[in-house]
C-alpha cells in the first residue's frame, strides 16, 4: 500500500507537468493580450512594451514556460499581473471556502443520490421509482445557474429560510452546496439504483435471505456495501466535475472561493492566477481519485492496490 | 455443542440409505403443489400437482433436467420464490404441523435457516464477498437464537470444525475469495447445519465442483446426516450422485413428477419411459466403444510448452512470482482423432488451448498444420485459424445475440474471403443440416434456440472453415445429460464425415472415456499420465489418475466403493517465486506408448 501511494504520487507529478504545459500553451496562443489589460486603453506603445519586457512576456515561449516551471518546483506560483499579490497567497486565502463548498456538495449529493437510488431500486417498477428516475433526469439535465437561481428565488427570496448570498455560517452554505450537489445526486441515484438492482439479484443475497435474516439486514449489511462500490469510484471523478460548476455557483451565490478568483482572472487575462487555479484544481482531482481508490479496499477486501 | 458430538444421541435412530423410517410422521410433506409464473400470455405453470413426503434421516433426491421445476420446488419450500411473478397457485407445503404456504413472511423468516436450511449450486457467488466467513456464520446463528456475539462466534467455530475445514480459527477471519470452491461449499454447509435444521435442501451442491472435491462434499453430507438425522432433499441432474446419495428418488420433467421410487428400484426397474431414457443417456465409465487405430500424421504438435503468468509487486512493479499454468507439456494430435485433456480446475488444460490458438504467449514449440506458431506474423496467424477452431463451454455467451445464426456461421468464411454470398449461404445451409438443424432457421437469432441447439450452432460455425483441428473446451459440460449424449454423438459423426481432429478438454472422466481415442491427464500444469483411452482408463497407473477415476460417482446404487481414505486437503498452489518452480515430472513409457509420470508434482498425492 505505501508503495502504491508513492507510485501514484509520482505519476501525479507527471500529470501536473502535462496540465501545466497544455494550459500554458493555450494561454500563450490566446489572442487576448494580458499586457493591454494591465496597461489600460490609454497607454502608449512604449509603456506597453516596457510592461511586456518587465513581465518577461517578450521572451520566446520556451523561456517563459521554463521560468514558470523553475518557480513552480520552488513552490512559487508567480505574482498576479493586476493585484500584484503572490498567487499562492491568493489561492490559499480562497481555498478553504471552496473546499468547504465541495465537502457540502459531496455530502448533499451522496445523501440525496444514495437514498433515492436505494429507494427506487427497492420499489422498482412502481410509480415512486418512475417519478424518482424522471426527477433525476431533470436534475442531470438542468444547467447549474438555473438550479441556483431557482433555489435562491424559492428558499431565499420567497421563503427567506436562507441568506441570499455570502459566506460565514452553515445557513450560507446550504443553497450553494445543494446547487452543486443536485446535479451529482441525479447521477448517483441512477447509478445506485442499477447497482442495487444488480446486487439484489446476486446469489449471496439469496443466501442471506435463506438464513432467515430480516429484510433490513439483508439490504443494509449485505446489499449496500456491494452496491456502493462503483459509486465510490465516481466520487473521485466528481471533484473534476465540481471544478467546472464551482465557477458558476460561486458567482451566483457570491461565494468567495477560487472559482470566483478564476472567473475574474479569466476576464482580465491574469495568466499566473489562471495557471495557479488550474494546477490546484488538477491536484484536487488527482487527490480525490487517489482517495477514492484508497477507500475501496476497506469496503471490498478483494480489491488489492498494486 | 458440536454437530459431531451429537452422534450418539441421534445416530441410532437415523438410517441413511435405508429408506423412510416407517411409523414416524413425515418432517415435511408437499401436497398437490402447483407453481406458476405470470407472463404476458397469462399464467404459465412451472410445477404441476407435485406431492411427496420427507422423513427424518432420509435423503430424497429430486432428479431432472433443466426446466423440470426441481429448483423452483426447493425455492417454494424455502418461501423464496421470486416475487411477484412466480407464486404458488395450489397445494400445501407442511413442515410438521405448520402450513408454510399460509405463513406470513415474518413467520416464514423465523423458519428459514432455522428449521429448513438450503445450500446452493454456486459456492463461488453464494457467500457475500465483503463479509468475513465468521461474520456470515455468526449472523445466521444470531438471526434465530438470542446469543451473544462471542457465543455465536464459538458456535461458528464448532460448525466449521464439523465440516472438517482445515484451520477453522483462521477461516473465521478470512473472506470468501481467499477460499477455494470446495472450502466455500463447506462453509455453506456449516452455515446451513449450524442450527440443526429438520430439513436441508441442497440444490446441485456439487455441480460446480471438481470431481474429487465433489467426492469430499458428498462424503461430508452423508456423515453429517448420520450424525444429526437431518432430512435432506438433494436436487441434482447427475444420476451418479443420485445413486450414491438417495434413499428415495423423484424424477421430474416439465414441472411434473414422472416417477417416484426407492433408489434401488429406480435404477434396476425404472417404470417410466423418460427415466429409462435419462438413465441410458448417462455417460458411464467403462462404456467407451473401441475404435480403429488412427492415422499417424499429426495435425498439431505441442513440444515442451511452458505458459507462466507474472505476478508483480513492489514500488517498481517488478515480477516477484509466476503462476506456473503450463509446465513443459508435450503431446501431438493426429489427423481425425479425439485427444482429450482431462484434469481439475486450475490444472492448465484450458491455458494450453489458448496457447494453441495464440491467445496467450508461450515458450516452447507449438506446431499446427505444419506451421510453427511463434514464427507466424499477423497474416500467418489469421491464416492459421483456417486450420484450428474452437467451441467453448457456454453456448449462450459464445453467440452474438444481435446477429442471425446464419450470419454467424458464415462469418468465418467472410473473414477469410471464401466464396460469394450465394455459395456461403449454401454452405451454411449444408452445415446446419449436418448438425441437425434446418436451413430455414438461418435467419433466426440465438435466443430462439435451446442450449443444446446453440452448441450445435457453435459447432457448425467451427466447422465452416473445414479446419483440421477443433478445440472443444468443456463444450458439453453445461448441457443436460440427454442433450450431452446427442451432442457427443454428433461430434463423432462429424469426425467421420470431415476427418477433423478434436482436442477435447473436460473435467468429466466419464465423458472423456466416452469420446476420446487418446487421453492426457493433467495435474498442476503438467501431464502425469498419457496414452490410449484403454490404457489410461483400463490400467491407470498414476495415483492422481486413479484418484480422479475413483472419485466419479457411479450411476448404480448397488456399486460398492472400494474402501479408500477420505480425501482431504487442497490442491497445492501453482504460484512460485521467481527462480523457483514446481518439481518437474518425467514421463516414462511403461509399454505401448502408455506414458506415466515417475516424479511426482505434489508429493502428498502418492499418499492418497
Amino acid at each position: 500500500m505505501p508503495a502504491y501511494v508513492v507510485r501514484r504520487l509520482l505519476v501525479s507529478v507527471l500529470i501536473l507537468l502535462g496540465v501545466s504545459f497544455i494550459t500554458f500553451v493555450l494561454l500563450y496562443v490566446l489572442p487576448a493580450d494580458p499586457v493591454r489589460q494591465i496597461a489600460g486603453r490609454s497607454a502608449t506603445a512604449e509603456t506597453v512594451e516596457n510592461i511586456r519586457r518587465e513581465l518577461g512576456l517578450d521572451r520566446p515561449f520556451i523561456v517563459q514556460y521554463g521560468r514558470y516551471l523553475l518557480g513552480l518546483v520552488q513552490g512559487d506560483l508567480g505574482r498576479s499581473y493586476l493585484q500584484k499579490t503572490e498567487v499562492a497567497e491568493l489561492i490559499a486565502s480562497r481555498l478553504p471556502a471552496t473546499l468547504l463548498l465541495m465537502l457540502g456538495a459531496i455530502l448533499a449529493e451522496l445523501a440525496l443520490g444514495l437514498t433515492l437510488g436505494i429507494l427506487a431500486a427497492l420499489r422498482r417498477g412502481t410509480m415512486l421509482d418512475q417519478t424518482l428516475m424522471m426527477a433525476s433526469f431533470v436534475t442531470v439535465s438542468a444547467p447549474q445557474f438555473v438550479v441556483g437561481l431557482l433555489l435562491l428565488y424559492v428558499f431565499a427570496v420567497k421563503l427567506g429560510w436562507f441568506p441570499i448570498g455570502g459566506y460565514g455560517t452553515f445557513a450560507h452554505l446550504v443553497l450553494p452546496a445543494l446547487t452543486l450537489g443536485i446535479l451529482g445526486s441525479g447521477w448517483y441515484s441512477r447509478m445506485m439504483r442499477s447497482s442495487m438492482i444488480e446486487v439484489l439479484r446476486a446469489d449471496f443475497i439469496r443466501t442471506a435471505r435463506a438464513k432467515g435474516l430480516t429484510r433490513a439486514r439483508v439490504i443494509l449489511v449485505h446489499a449496500l456495501p456491494n452496491a456502493v462500490l462503483p459509486v465510490i469510484a465516481m466520487i473521485g471523478i466528481d471533484i473534476g466535475i465540481f471544478m467546472g460548476g464551482i465557477v458558476v455557483v460561486e458567482s451566483v451565490f457570491g461565494w468567495p472561493g477560487i472559482g470566483q478568483l478564476a472567473w475574474q482572472a479569466i476576464q482580465r487575462v491574469d495568466i499566473p492566477i489562471i495557471m495557479g487555479v488550474t494546477l490546484v484544481s488538477a491536484l484536487a482531482i488527482i487527490l480525490g481519485n487517489l482517495l477514492a481508490d484508497l477507500v475501496a479496499p476497506f469496503i471490498d477486501p478483494r480489491i488489492k492496490l498494486k | 455443542m458440536t454437530l459431531a458430538s451429537d452422534a450418539e444421541t441421534t445416530g441410532a435412530e437415523a438410517h441413511p440409505g435405508a429408506g423412510p423410517a416407517p411409523g414416524q410422521p413425515p418432517v415435511l410433506s408437499v401436497e398437490g403443489l402447483s407453481i406458476s409464473v405470470r407472463t404476458e400470455a397469462g399464467l404459465k405453470p412451472l410445477v404441476n400437482d407435485l406431492s411427496f413426503t420427507l422423513r427424518r434421516g432420509e435423503t430424497l433426491c429430486i432428479a431432472g433436467e433443466s426446466g423440470s421445476g426441481k429448483s423452483i420446488t426447493a425455492l417454494a419450500i424455502m418461501g423464496l420464490l421470486p416475487p411477484p411473478a412466480v407464486r404458488i397457485t395450489g397445494g400445501r407445503i407442511r413442515l410438521g404441523e405448520t402450513d408454510l404456504t399460509a405463513l406470513p413472511e415474518a413467520r416464514m423468516r423465523t423458519i428459514r435457516g432455522d428449521r429448513i436450511a438450503m445450500i446452493f449450486q454456486e459456492p463461488m457467488t453464494s457467500l457475500n464477498p465483503v463479509l468475513t466467513i465468521g461474520a456470515q456464520l455468526a449472523e445466521a446463528i444470531r438471526a434465530h437464537e438470542p446469543v451473544s456475539r462471542g457465543a455465536a462466534r464459538a458456535r461458528a467455530l464448532d460448525a466449521l470444525r464439523a465440516v472438517r475445514l482445515s484451520q477453522p480459527e483462521h477461516r473465521l477471519n478470512q473472506y470468501p475469495h481467499e477460499l477455494s470452491g470446495g472450502m466455500r461449499q463447506r462453509v455453506m454447509i456449516a452455515m446451513a447445519l449450524a442450527l440443526r435444521p429438520e430439513v436441508l435442501i441442497a440444490d446441485e451442491p456439487t455441480t460446480a465442483l471438481d470431481v474429487t472435491v465433489q467426492r469430499e462434499v458428498l462424503d461430508l453430507l452423508r456423515d453429517l446426516q448420520r450424525d444429526t438425522g437431518t432430512a435432506i432433499i438433494l436436487i441434482t441432474h447427475d444420476m451418479g450422485v443420485v445413486a450414491e446419495m438417495a434413499s428415495r428418488v423423484i424424477v421430474m420433467r416439465h414441472g411434473a413428477m414422472v416417477e417416484q421410487a426407492p433408489v434401488h428400484r429406480l435404477f434396476s426397474r425404472p417404470e417410466a419411459e423418460y427415466t429409462r431414457q435419462l438413465l441410458a443417456a448417462v455417460p458411464r465409465l467403462g462404456q467407451g466403444a473401441t475404435r480403429e487405430a488412427v492415422a499417424d500424421r499429426p495435425v498439431a504438435r505441442v513440444e515442451d510448452v511452458v505458459v507462466r503468468f507474472p505476478l508483480k509487486a513492489g514500488l517498481l512493479g517488478r515480477t516477484t512470482h509466476h503462476v506456473h499454468a503450463v509446465e513443459h507439456v508435450s503431446f501431438d494430435i493426429r489427423k481425425g482423432e479425439t485427444f482429450a485433456l482431462v484434469g481439475e480446475s486450475g490444472c492448465g488444460k484450458s491455458t494450453i488451448a489458448k496457447a494453441m490458438v495464440g491467445l496467450v504467449p508461450h515458450e516452447g514449440r507449438i506446431e499446427v498444420a505444419g506451421k510453427v506458431l511463434s514464427d507466424l506474423d499477423g497474416a500467418g496467424r489469421k491464416d492459421l485459424r483456417r486450420h484450428i477452431q474452437m467451441v467453448f463451454q457456454d453456448p449462450m455467451a459464445a453467440l452474438d445475440p444481435r446477429m442471425t445464426i446464419g450470419d454467424q456461421i458464415a462469418e468465418p468464411l467472410v473473414i477469410h474471403g471464401i466464396g460469394d454470398t450465394e455459395s456461403r449461404s449454401a454452405r451454411v445451409a449444408d452445415l446446419l443440416a449436418r448438425v441437425g438443424l434446418s436451413a430455414d432457421q438461418m435467419t433466426r437469432y440465438p435466443h430462439e434456440f435451446s442450449g443444446g441447439q446453440r452448441q450445435r450452432i457453435c459447432i457448425a460455425r467451427a466447422l465452416s472453415l473445414q479446419p483440421d483441428l477443433i478445440i472443444a473446451d468443456e463444450s458439453v459440460s453445461a448441457l443436460d445429460v440427454s442433450v450431452q449424449a446427442r451432442v457427443l454423438d454428433l461430434l463423432r459423426t462429424l469426425q467421420r464425415e470431415f476427418g477433423v481432429a478434436f482436442l477435447f478438454i473436460s473435467h468429466d472422466m466419464a465423458v472423456v472415456e466416452n469420446i476420446s481415442d487418446r487421453v492426457a491427464v493433467m495435474y498442476l500444469g503438467q501431464i502425469v499420465e498419457m496414452g490410449l483411452r484403454s490404457q489410461v482408463f483400463g490400467n491407470p497407473q498414476h495415483p492422481y489418475t486413479r484418484r480422479l477415476i475413483e472419485a466419479v460417482p457411479v450411476p448404480d446404487p448397488a456399486h460398492v466403493r472400494p474402501p479408500s481414505p477420505r480425501l482431504t486437503g487442497e490442491v497445492p498452489s501453482p504460484v512460485h517465486a521467481v527462480g523457483s518452480g514446481p518439481v518437474r515430472v518425467r514421463l516414462v513409457d511403461i509399454g505401448g506408448g502408455h506414458m506415466v509420470a515417475s516424479g511426482d508434482p505434489a508429493p502428498a498425492l502418492s499418499a492418497g
